[in-house]
């Protein structure tokens, strides 16, 4: 999900998909909608307005559940750091569980990253089986679009 | 043999659900490779239909309430046990007895997940749902012309709707007619490229299946790899020649199926989405005269005999 990046880390994730990289080879397929998703994985600063938008898409993703952030930008919010449109960086809106740093990272990095990201969510499975169903807090569906959530 | 127990180990073994779960994930798992081979990629590993099976399972689901949420929960365990019932009925060993339906209880229950389908997107009152559902009801009306056709031709030239009187007659030019109707179907009742309307995923997400998650969505794919099994099942019994041996008769049906599979995958990875009025004229001008072209050939040959 781009929470106002500048597009170039996305371009990297959607390169981890293609030929040369084959993320599905390690079984990582990209979901369109966020309750097929197990992995979340963030671009961008996190601008004020794409806070409550990254959110909702957040409490979209069924648990057990884990968020990647890609690029520096979520991370430390990059060079846009100090920026009064911002809400960033990401851990101050939701938690995260894995960050690959780089302005863009490479898409191997980005793919290892995902990698990770499952591993933890393997561990987070077999501690707490999940309850059936998910907290109320859970927003209704709508129309957020939301792109760049990959699924293992 | 006892009736009750050959229908029961037909629905239940071969070519039922102990047959056809691992089924359906394998054919799962070869169309996502051999599109991937055909894009160049490795694709994924052998037992990713299971493991994500297992993984939705163990996965919660959204709050659903009141009697829309109970629908919601219905649809895809209706279409699987659709699905399970279609393959259970395929004629694939010799005269094995029991219960025997005919095609058009087979045709009923194939189409019955698809029905599943365009009711769930409408009952998750999502937009791309509603969409989805919509596209999928408007490719249902247009295939299913030239399906309920081609197999009237076939159960007309064979004089019989029995599915184990037609599995043992000899195949007819006219039932290959009836049986390439029918392939060129499958792509639309499958949901793969060039008519993957109702699930378009750069489009709509996934359509009707949107708001599904977890267990209920793993039902989903259990009934796709299902309907993949039967469908892929049906064309395989009405093409394969008559087997008296039944492990033989039961490898003639597997491979058949396997190379029907991996076609439409090929199909699949070769082509593009396209239009959903593109695809209505398509089935309705193009492949219509096919049809009909089968079915008035197949009473004439059945008006002079």
């Amino acid at each position: 999900m781009n929470s106002g990046s500048c597009n170039g880390c996305d371009i990297e994730l959607i390169a981890s998909l293609t030929p040369r990289y084959d993320a599905e080879q390690l079984g990582v397929l990209l979901q369109g909608s966020p309750r097929h998703a197990d992995i979340l994985c963030i671009t961008g600063p996190v601008t004020h307005n794409a806070a409550k938008a990254v959110k909702t898409v957040y409490d979209q993703v069924c648990g057990p559940k884990a968020v990647v952030a890609i690029g520096s930008c979520p991370a430390s919010t990059n060079v846009f750091i100090d920026s009064r449109t911002l809400d960033g960086p990401l851990s101050r809106v939701i938690p995260v569980d894995v960050f690959v740093p780089g302005c863009p990272p490479s898409p191997s990095a980005i793919i290892a990253g995902v990698a990770k990201a499952a591993s933890i969510l393997a561990e987070r499975a077999a501690q707490n089986p999940a309850p059936k169903t998910a907290p109320e807090s859970a927003t209704q569906p709508d129309a957020t679009p939301a792109t760049g959530e990959a699924h293992l | 043999m006892n009736p009750l127990i050959t229908a029961l180990a037909r629905l239940l073994i071969f070519p039922g659900l102990l047959f056809a779960v691992p089924a359906a994930w394998f054919f799962l798992w070869v169309e996502r490779k051999a599109v991937a081979r055909m894009q160049g990629r490795i694709g994924p590993p052998f037992m990713q239909p299971f493991y994500d099976f297992v993984k939705l399972l163990g996965k919660q689901t959204p709050p659903r309430s009141g009697a829309g949420g109970l629908l919601m929960r219905a649809w895809p365990l209706i279409a699987v046990a659709s699905a399970a019932g279609a393959v259970g009925l395929l004629p694939v060993l010799p005269a094995s007895g029991g219960f025997e339906g005919d095609l058009i209880l087979l045709l009923a229950l194939l189409e019955l997940p698809s029905m599943c389908i365009i009711a769930a997107g409408f009952s998750s009152r999502s937009i791309f749902g509603e969409i989805g559902s919509a596209r999928e009801a408007v490719l249902s009306v247009s295939y299913n012309i030239v399906f309920l056709l081609a197999i009237v031709s076939i159960a007309a030239s064979q004089h019989t709707f029995r599915l184990e009187a037609l599995a043992q007659l000899p195949a007819s030019p006219l039932r290959w007619l009836g049986v390439l109707a029918i392939l060129v179907c499958l792509p639309a009742k499958l949901h793969l490229n060039p008519f993957s309307l109702p699930n378009a995923e750069q489009e709509i997400y996934s359509g009707p299946m949107t708001e599904y998650a977890g267990p209920e969505l793993a039902m989903w794919e259990l009934s796709h790899g299902l309907e993949w099994v039967a469908a892929t099942g049906l064309v395989a019994t009405l093409a394969a020649p008559y087997l008296a041996v039944w492990w033989m008769a039961a490898l003639v049906f597997v491979a058949l199926s396997f190379v029907i599979v991996l076609m439409l995958s090929v199909v699949a990875a070769a082509t593009a989405r396209i239009q959903i009025d593109t695809t209505v004229r398509f089935y309705w001008q193009c492949t219509l005269i096919f049809a009909v072209l089968a079915i008035s050939s197949a009473l004439f040959m059945r008006l002079r005999s």
